[in-house]
């Protein structure tokens, strides 16, 4: 395996493994792992509980672009993916992403061990590198992130049930599997273009593109929103319940990226800062950049639409904060700012109601993201193997193409999958609530109760 | 006794109440409400999607009132809740059959 990353996650695994050979045959106490083990594990730990953190950011940000009568069900659905995807990645998840691995055979495309995370030892390494534990609790916040971007394109008229169904699928199979090709060392980890192999540092392409493409999917097996679209197929707005709770959201999701893009350094040092000082940068130029964008299309800074531009820079730049400058990065993030303006028009005209801009911001922008790092990679980010990769630093056309090549794979893999599962649920149990019911609101009717219920008051 | 129902701009409302207290009026009722006349709505756009707000928001004040004061409350709303610009909003007067003061039982212009 060419690919140092997959190497510090496995090397965790191999470690632990060694540890409970040791003791099993000779009974001594064992070294303490070294400080700068602990300093990995403690570091990547923290990171893995701000990602989590942005399962409140997404929820406020899809509760505040979306109607009151929908915002207990749209945050029954973030916490659920939230309970069933660590649960489902628990059992089998990362065990199909990172149990085992080869370069042939059924383990070249999915893992075969660590059900329920069996037979592993939980500690960290005594020759350091990071725990399975810290593994495990790092790819799991990961994998509650991919499949919580669908909640958003699929708001305001999904069953239930149905996306329970959903969540359950995405984080025990279409997203481990995407992992297991890339992180995990398999698959797409294992090709080449030229001199080039893969680069995704934090998963514009793994995580966020898997979800976008995830919530177009369901979007559009789904249909559009009731009203959405008048007589003569013209979009109408239906305007969110809260723009206080979009930028609150977006605040949140912020700050936890500070946890996604850092942490995947997957060890405490340098480049830890250095990818978020990009990570900063590129969300603060997306910002700029949609705002002038939306500025000129409609004559108001749409407020709701930057949110969603400020989102755009944070998920372009998260493949390639580890390998660009910060002025790069604010390229990039600029570039995505004002690619998500035009993808939210184009999504609305073909009739795919998106009430979030989740496939803009996460599919569109994820596949951006994953494509500049040909573009303009130039330092070794510990997946490319080498300096100056990108096109713009004299790196030929290597870099784009093994980039493109990733992003097709993933495509239509997510594809294939989660419209196979919009599909089937459709032709079943059904994916959409009936017409009166998504009307009232899906609160009282699916859940049984409001999200903004006027007080009570009682005399006696 | 009357009722007096006057449809205002809402910013306008703390003017006009205060110059009903100055002439005498004991109590109003306030709600807020939508409505359009003449003025009409306006165009929004949201992340793109245009759409048409037909109604504005207005205030609605109800006055009781006995019938020889109708004239100089009617007047008095006039002057305090115009601006002269589209939207300024309308007044309409209507009979009151029966009127109580919940309190003490007291009826009629006994309970203005």
């Amino acid at each position: 395996m060419r690919n140092k990353r997959a190497l510090r996650i496995i090397s965790g695994l191999g470690g632990a493994t060694a540890i409970l050979a040791l003791t099993a045959s000779t009974g001594f106490a064992q070294e303490g792992p070294d400080t700068q083990a602990i300093l990995d594990n403690i570091w990547v730990f923290i990171a893995g509980a701000l990602v989590f953190f942005m399962q409140a950011g997404f929820a406020l940000v899809e509760a505040g672009l979306t109607r009151a009568k929908n915002v207990v069900n749209i945050f029954a659905k973030n916490l659920s993916d939230a309970l069933i995807g660590v649960l489902a990645f628990f059992a089998v998840g990362y065990a199909f992403a990172f149990g085992s691995v080869s370069d042939s055979g059924l383990e070249k495309f999915i893992g075969t061990k660590a059900f329920f995370l069996s037979g592993q030892d939980l500690a960290i390494p005594v020759d350091g590198g990071l725990s399975v534990a810290t593994v495990f609790f790092f790819q799991v916040v990961f994998a509650a992130t991919a499949v919580t971007i669908i909640s958003g394109g699929m708001a305001e008229r999904t069953k239930f049930i149905s996306y329970l169904i959903i969540s359950a699928a995405m984080t025990a199979f279409i997203y481990p599997v995407v992992v297991h090709w890339t992180w995990g060392g398999g698959f797409i980890a294992q090709l080449n273009v030229g001199d080039a192999v893969y680069s995704d540092f934090a998963g514009s392409g793994v995580v966020h593109m898997v979800g976008g493409i995830g919530a177009l999917m369901g979007a559009w097996f789904l249909g559009p929103r009731i009203g959405k679209y008048d007589e003569n197929g013209k979009p109408r707005a239906i305007p969110g319940h809260s723009i206080p709770f979009v930028l609150l959201g977006v605040f949140i999701l912020w700050l936890g990226w500070f946890g996604f893009n850092p942490g995947s350094e997957l060890a405490a040092d340098g480049t830890v800062i250095t990818v978020a000082v990009n990570t900063l940068i590129a969300a603060c130029a997306a910002g700029v950049a949609t705002t002038i964008t939306i500025w000129l299309k409609t004559g108001k800074p749409d407020l709701a639409m930057i949110s969603n531009g400020v989102l755009a820079g944070l998920v372009a730049i998260t493949a390639p904060c580890g390998t660009v400058n910060a002025g790069m990065a604010a390229i990039i993030g600029a570039i995505g700012g004002i690619l998500v303006v035009f993808s939210v028009f184009f999504f609305d005209r073909i009739h795919i109601d998106d009430p979030v801009g989740a496939v803009s911001v996460h599919g569109v922008c994820g596949a951006w993201g994953v494509l500049s790092v040909g573009l303009f990679a130039r330092y070794d980010d510990a997946f490319l193997g080498r300096e100056n990769a990108g096109l713009f630093y004299g790196g030929g056309f290597d870099q784009l193409g093994m980039q493109a090549l990733m992003i097709l794979i993933i495509g239509a893999w997510v594809t294939v999958t989660a419209g196979a599962l919009m599909f089937i649920l459709k032709s079943t149990i059904g994916l959409r609530v009936a017409p009166e019911e998504e009307i009232e609101g899906l609160d009282v009717l699916e859940h049984g109760i409001e999200g903004y219920a006027p007080d009570v008051a009682y005399a006696r | 006794m009357k009722l007096v129902t006057a449809v205002i701009k809402p910013f306008k409302l703390d003017d006009v109440k205060d110059a009903l207290k100055a002439i005498g009026v004991a109590g109003i009722t306030v709600s807020e409400v939508r409505g359009f006349g003449r003025q009409g709505g306006h165009t929004e756009t949201y992340r793109g999607a245009e759409y048409k707000i037909d109604f504005v928001p207005k205030v609605s004040l109800a006055v009781v009132i006995a019938d020889e004061s109708v004239d100089s409350v009617v007047d008095t709303i006039v002057s305090s809740a115009a601006t002269g610009k589209i939207g300024d909003g309308k007044i309409w007067v209507s009979d009151v059959d029966r009127l109580v003061r919940i309190r003490t039982g007291e009826e009629g212009t006994d309970a203005i």
